[in-house]
């Protein structure tokens, strides 16, 4: 790879809550068009860490730095930040007063203050994407979980994120709904964003990633290329983890 | 129901409720136990103003409602004195829900100035009596700042509730999951726009019957001001009553009056609440 600019930069990063340390000396870089899967063990801090990339939780020390921006409490530049990063949260959180097409053209239309009409036609096309134009008038609770989640990814898009994080995108969906979604993350993967992903799915990982993050207790335990992760992992807690859920 | 002989999961028809309460449940046993009720007591308050020797004037009740003189029809003290009553109550309504809205945001700023000026005021307000809350706008606040009594009537109409209005705009806002905030952050929203567009639309559903509530009890409370006789519904009833001497048949109709006007509200709020919940 010919180095592209780095677009998160995370140095020495601690966060705590009152007295617990939930992330310890965090250092992590991803270049555009990467691809980070990060796994690890519940409470490990994957999602507290990916939380941090859009200001929904702050860092108590050290620097993180993204697509320019130094982000820290209070950062004026946290509202223009937040528009180049998309965030899948694992329950959807759509908005469930709005209809599909609301949900996605409200944040173009309020935000960046784009014409209703040009809005509606930046949100047919990603519903497109995700493969259902034909529910654009239905509201959230009339869709599948897997629809909704895909809604989720379109809603994100359509504010021509830059970035995209996806906290555990497919761990509230029935099984047979995990793929569709998985799909659209392929495609979009695709497509040449760059992703942070917090996830099990390891078949995904395999598939799409091109940096495999292990957390553990708040700290980064190993970070790996898939080929290495998967087959010759360096740590130990990292290989038991990998049997566990590989097992079924 | 299970008496419309719905069956059960085998088949078998689910026992019937005893047949004491399927009697005390059909609609003719209820309006008759109902008329019978409401009958006793009637004919009691009759009974015991003809014992004291009431002497019953309905028919002098009308000219208080509606004239016509030479001059044309006009409206009588009451309508006048309900139209004041609702103005009084829509003013002390909307400065009470913007005062209770101000409350509830600076409570649930997060700032902890912010949280103890408005619990500070929560139990002010909420621990001193509302005729002596009137008497402090009317007596101490009024001449300090000269403001006359239909003003300090107003205020204190909104202040008193705008306590209990903000614990129940606080409660609707509260009621949103923390899911649609961090989401509509995560597409760049201001706090300004996450309530505006994505927060109240979904909270009024929570906030709707507990307000409608809160509209009833302010339209029975503004009658408090008639101690210091603002001109409104139960003022123009005493100035009749000390006219006519006739306080059975006035009290009767000045206490019809606000039923029939917070009913009409309750029914049509009701109205309003499965529209809202249709749309969800």
């Amino acid at each position: 790879m010919n180095q592209p600019a780095p677009m998160i930069e995370v140095t020495n990063l601690d966060k705590f809550y009152g007295a617990f340390h939930a992330l310890k000396n965090i250092d992590l870089t991803v270049h555009q068009g990467q691809k980070v899967v990060i796994c690890g063990p519940s409470g490990s801090g994957k999602s507290t860490l990916i939380r941090c990339f859009n200001g929904l939780e702050w860092h108590n020390s050290g620097r993180l730095v993204i697509d320019g921006i130094e982000v820290y409490e209070g950062a004026k530049e946290i509202r223009d930040l937040r528009q180049e990063v998309g965030m899948v949260f694992q329950q959807f959180n759509l908005f469930p007063h709005l209809t599909v097409l609301e949900n996605l053209t409200i944040g173009p239309m309020k935000v960046r203050k784009i014409s209703k009409a040009q809005a509606e036609e930046t949100a047919r096309n990603y519903l497109d994407r995700v493969h259902i134009p034909e529910q654009a008038d239905k509201y959230p609770a009339q869709l599948s979980g897997g629809q909704q989640q895909r809604v989720a990814i379109a809603r994100s898009l359509c504010m021509e994120t830059r970035i995209m994080l996806f906290d555990e995108p497919t761990s509230a969906l029935d099984p047979e709904m995990i793929n569709e979604v998985l799909d659209v993350m392929v495609e979009l993967a695709d497509t040449g964003m760059t992703m942070v992903v917090v996830t099990h799915e390891m078949g995904f990982a395999r598939k799409v990633a091109d940096t495999m993050v292990f957390m553990e207790a708040g700290q980064i335990v190993e970070i790996s290329p898939p080929e290495q992760f998967f087959t010759n992992p360096s740590s130990e807690r990292c290989r038991l983890f990998l049997n566990q859920i590989l097992e079924h | 129901m299970s008496d419309l002989g719905i069956s059960g999961p085998k088949g078998q028809p689910l026992p019937k409720p005893p047949v004491y309460k399927r009697f005390f449940d059909s609609v003719p046993v209820s309006i008759a136990i109902y008329t019978i009720v409401v009958g006793l007591i009637a004919y009691g308050s009759y009974a015991g103003a003809q014992g004291m020797g009431y002497n019953w004037q309905w028919y002098r009740v009308p000219q208080f409602l509606y004239r016509n003189t030479e001059i044309g029809f006009e409206w009588g003290e009451i309508p006048i004195g309900l139209v004041a009553t609702i103005k009084l109550s829509v003013t002390a309504f909307l400065l009470a829900t913007f005062l209770g809205l101000l409350v509830a945001l600076l409570r649930l700023s997060g700032l902890v100035v912010g949280s103890a000026v408005a619990i500070g005021y929560l139990e002010l307000i909420r621990n001193i009596p509302l005729l002596v809350l009137l008497y402090l706008f009317y007596y101490v606040l009024g001449p300090i700042f000269g403001f006359d009594r239909y003003t300090a009537s107003i205020l204190t109409l909104a202040v008193f509730h705008s306590a209990l209005i903000s614990e129940i705009l606080r409660a609707g806002i509260n009621a949103i999951p923390t899911g649609q905030w961090e989401a509509a952050k995560s597409i760049g929203m201001s706090p300004y726009q996450t309530y505006r567009y994505i927060i109240l639309p979904q909270s009024v559903r929570f906030m709707l019957p507990p307000m409608t509530g809160e509209v009833v009890h302010l339209i029975k409370s503004s009658a408090i001001v008639s101690v210091i006789a603002v001109a409104e519904l139960t003022t123009f009833g005493r100035n009749i009553i000390s006219d006519t001497y006739m306080s059975f048949e006035i009290w009767f109709t000045i206490a019809l009056v606000y039923l029939v006007v917070t009913l009409i509200l309750s029914i049509g709020v009701s109205h309003l609440e499965k529209k809202y919940a249709v749309d969800q």
